[in-house]
């Protein structure tokens, strides 16, 4: 009876500690390029973006899973009717890493920092929302309101990306509120972030969090020497995979790569329809030909695209917003269907004729054009050569150029010495405010016919008028309601021709417990306070 | 010895007959994806499987090794004509012309050519057809490609001109081209051919690099460089050896015409 309970009580420890993590161990993987800076508002590069989630304390952070805000060092906050101004009640009894108290204070030097010009900070850019100062008034140690001189649509969810720096601390970048604080720095080789001794949150067996003694961020641009480290278990995870890496990686050991479906990124093409384009006018015609563009959307199989460049962890792509981003997608847009015929049939009204093998416009101008692309970027080559393909059936002659990133620039955005373009958009905010530069008819990356004086077409117009009233209004269903029509307008038109979402593919190793990957960034260890390490008897997979 | 270079020979001869007739025995066409089957092993229906986009390795190689065989060498010769050139006549005239022409092959060999290139590139038209590509990637690497084979020649010519058999020449009333012609430029053969062959490998890889930058042949033609191109991904290597092939196929090659050459050479 006596084994019996000793047995008991130990299986319940085992299972207690399966559930909960083991504490201590370090994490380690890499980052792609030592960081830039270790201040946290001043953020540009991925590698300081990684350490300031880290290490960086929030009032208030969007759960990547529910893609919802939630209480960090704020126990709660309020918006304003006005759109104009954020109340923040914060947390008692906050410590930074280096055992200074945090207070409303800290609150108010951090927004004062990050909206100072002189900082050029991009977090700080996402607030401005007019001219005039923000000023930032402390109701006490524990309360705080923040007040902009115009509306900031989206107000709350912006706060995820600023960290409070301390406004006495004699280190300030350094002194944490976030589950880890820089201890090591060696350029080109590492960083090491150690456990914040002071960290306020606990877990539900009131063990404080995190788990695991420090994280050590390696620096390695090479993805193939991520790749392999990974395989002989020197790292524990990678954040970002491609289908190819994640292919020969699944076959290996399936369990240990993870698709958490479409990500917001996408693939699109579109074509130069600016009017100082030096290109012939018969060409700049069919592009701006919305029936040229549908039937070439309709002339692409995006679901080959999907299946043979991304080996299917991709899908075919409707408009500019991925279902991963759960309220935003508008659900009613569906990705064009492959119809060659049809898209042989829309040409056909527009004037166009095949004859023999080659596309005719109403003049009689072979259709030909060229598609750039950046050289070295395998999946966009192989897209671009199954476009070649797949409008070649249209009687289309596709010419694909790769060109060096920097020319491709040039072209795009100086020069605009190009005929069709295909690219990426990398979305790392949920918020459609984050596109107004791609979708104002005057915006420099209105990539088909940028810096209008005014919109030069009817729906142009329309695009900028909806997106003018989502930012102004603070009604999430109007903004919604807006957007959705953005979205639904893009598709009708056609000025970007959505090909594929990438899906989020990573790799964690058995070694790691309680880790859940998903789509949002960072992807692998969002819930870094909870992730922990199992003791393994053999750590190579 | 012997055997060992009919065996080059007769190589040499499978690949080019290969190539040459690559359209009446390729199982495909090169640009023709069966997208069905990207990333195949070996089969009946593709005999060394299929690339990314489901095209058929084996008739891309037959394709690409005709563009290549074809190419490479004429590139390697236009840059071993530049090369005879400058280095013949800097090597022969001796002087101050050789001291210009060979400062001016340094400052050529210490130009940066990669950012060269890409502004080259840059200024090139985009609505060009692959086989104009292909002529203008390897003109291109012909006309810079002559510098360091021009040292190596001016090297070789300046030690002939001051060989015994030329004093006798010159001693004999022969000067100017006809010295140069007659005495000089047939005892610089091996010299001369040896920068020739060096030449068709480095050009072959080259072309491969500068696919990278998007310089190189564009698709869908194939060419030795843009299949080497498969071989990028080092974490790829050991998986699938048949991808090897094109990368065996220019050793045995470039080994092939080495031995070849060098029965030429004794033959010189």
């Amino acid at each position: 009876m006596r084994r019996r309970a000793i047995g008991v009580v130990l299986s319940l420890m085992f299972a207690l500690v399966a559930a909960f993590g083991q504490s201590g161990g370090e994490l380690k993987f890499f980052v792609h390029s030592d960081p830039k800076t270790f201040d946290p508002l001043a953020v540009v590069d991925d590698a300081s973006e990684t350490i300031r989630y880290l290490t960086g304390g929030v009032l208030l952070r969007v759960n990547r899973r529910t893609q919802q805000a939630e209480p960090e060092l704020a126990t709660a906050w309020t918006i304003a009717r006005d759109g104009r101004s954020i109340t923040f009640n914060l947390r008692d009894h906050i410590y930074y890493s280096d055992g200074s108290p945090f207070s409303a204070e800290d609150v108010a030097y951090t927004m004062q920092r990050l909206m100072d010009p002189a900082l050029h900070s991009p977090t700080g850019d996402s607030f401005r929302s007019g001219s005039g100062a923000v000023h930032t008034k402390v109701d006490s140690a524990t309360r705080v309101t923040i007040t902009f001189p115009e509306p900031v649509a989206g107000l709350d969810k912006l706060f995820d990306q600023v960290a409070i720096v301390s406004s006495h601390s004699n280190n300030k970048e350094r002194a944490a509120l976030g589950p880890f604080y820089i201890a090591d720095y060696k350029p080109d080789s590492y960083v090491l972030l150690r456990r914040n001794p002071n960290y306020w949150r606990r877990d539900a067996a009131g063990r404080q969090l995190p788990y695991l003694d420090s994280v050590r961020l390696g620096i390695q641009p090479n993805r193939d020497i991520e790749m392999m480290s990974f395989r002989r278990g020197e790292i524990d995870l990678i954040n970002w995979l491609d289908s190819e890496y994640f292919e020969r990686l699944a076959a290996q050991s399936p369990g240990l790569v993870h698709d958490a479906g479409p990500g917001l990124d996408s693939e699109q093409m579109w074509f130069n329809q600016a009017p100082n384009a030096p290109i012939p006018a018969y060409k700049r015609a069919w592009f701006r030909s919305t029936n040229f563009r549908r039937a070439v959307s309709a002339a692409i199989n995006r679901a080959d695209l999907s299946r043979v460049v991304y080996g299917g962890h991709a899908q075919p792509a409707a408009g500019p917003v991925s279902p991963a981003n759960h309220f935003w997608f508008n659900a009613r847009l569906r990705a064009p269907a492959y119809d060659p015929s049809g898209a042989l049939r829309i040409l056909q009204q527009e004037g166009f004729r095949l004859q023999g093998t080659t596309l005719l416009d109403r003049e009689g101008h072979a259709v030909e054009f060229s598609i750039i692309t950046n050289a070295g970027n395998k999946p966009r080559e192989r897209m671009a050569t199954m476009v070649q393909q797949d409008l070649g059936k249209i009687g289309i002659n596709v010419h694909v150029v790769t060109l060096d990133f920097a020319s491709l620039l040039d072209r795009i955005t100086g020069s605009y010495n190009y005929e069709g373009a295909l690219l990426g958009m990398a979305n790392t905010d949920l918020d459609p405010n984050e596109q107004m530069n791609l979708w104002l008819s005057s915006a420099d990356n209105h990539q088909w016919n940028p810096r209008q004086k005014s919109p030069e077409t009817a729906w142009e117009a329309e695009i900028d008028r909806l997106m003018k009233e989502q930012a102004a209004s603070l009604e999430p269903v109007t903004r919604k309601a807006c957007f959705d029509r953005v979205q639904e307008i893009a598709v009708e038109q056609q000025p970007f021709i959505f090909l594929v979402y990438k899906n989020a593919l990573s790799a964690v190793s058995a070694t790691v417990a309680n880790a859940s990957p998903v789509v949002l960034r960072p992807q692998t260890y969002w819930n870094i306070e909870t992730l922990s390490l199992r003791v393994q008897t053999a750590s190579k997979h | 010895m012997r055997r060992i270079r009919q065996l080059a020979w007769l190589l040499l001869g499978v690949v080019a007959l290969s190539s040459l007739g690559a359209g009446l025995w390729a199982p495909a066409d090169y640009a023709m994806q069966f997208r069905e089957a990207p990333n195949s092993p070996p089969s009946h229906e593709h005999l060394l499987g299929t690339d990314d986009l489901g095209r058929d390795r084996f008739s891309r190689v037959l394709y690409g090794t005709r563009i290549s065989l074809l190419m490479a060498p004429l590139a390697a010769l236009l840059s071993t004509l530049l090369a005879t050139l400058v280095g013949g006549v800097a090597g022969y005239l001796g002087g101050w012309c050789e001291r210009a022409a060979m400062g001016a092959t340094d400052l050529f060999l210490s130009m940066p050519w990669l950012f060269l290139l890409l502004a080259v590139r840059a200024m090139l038209p985009l609505n060009v057809a692959p086989t104009t590509s292909v002529a203008v990637t390897f003109l291109l690497l012909g006309v810079l490609g002559w510098a360091a084979s021009a040292r190596v020649l001016c090297a070789g010519v300046r030690g002939l001109r001051n060989s015994e058999f030329v004093l006798q020449a010159r001693a004999s009333g022969l000067h100017g081209w006809r010295l140069l012609a007659v005495h000089v430029l047939p005892n610089l053969k091996p010299v001369l051919l040896a920068q020739f062959w060096i030449a068709i490998p480095v050009f072959i890889i080259t072309e491969a690099n500068l696919g990278i930058l998007g310089l190189g042949v564009s698709e869908p033609l194939p060419s030795w460089g843009s299949l080497l191109r498969e071989m990028e991904s080092f974490a790829s290597f050991g998986f699938e050896a048949w991808k090897l092939v094109p990368l065996v196929l220019l050793v045995l090659v470039v080994s092939s015409f080495q031995i070849v050459l060098s029965r030429d050479e004794v033959a010189a």
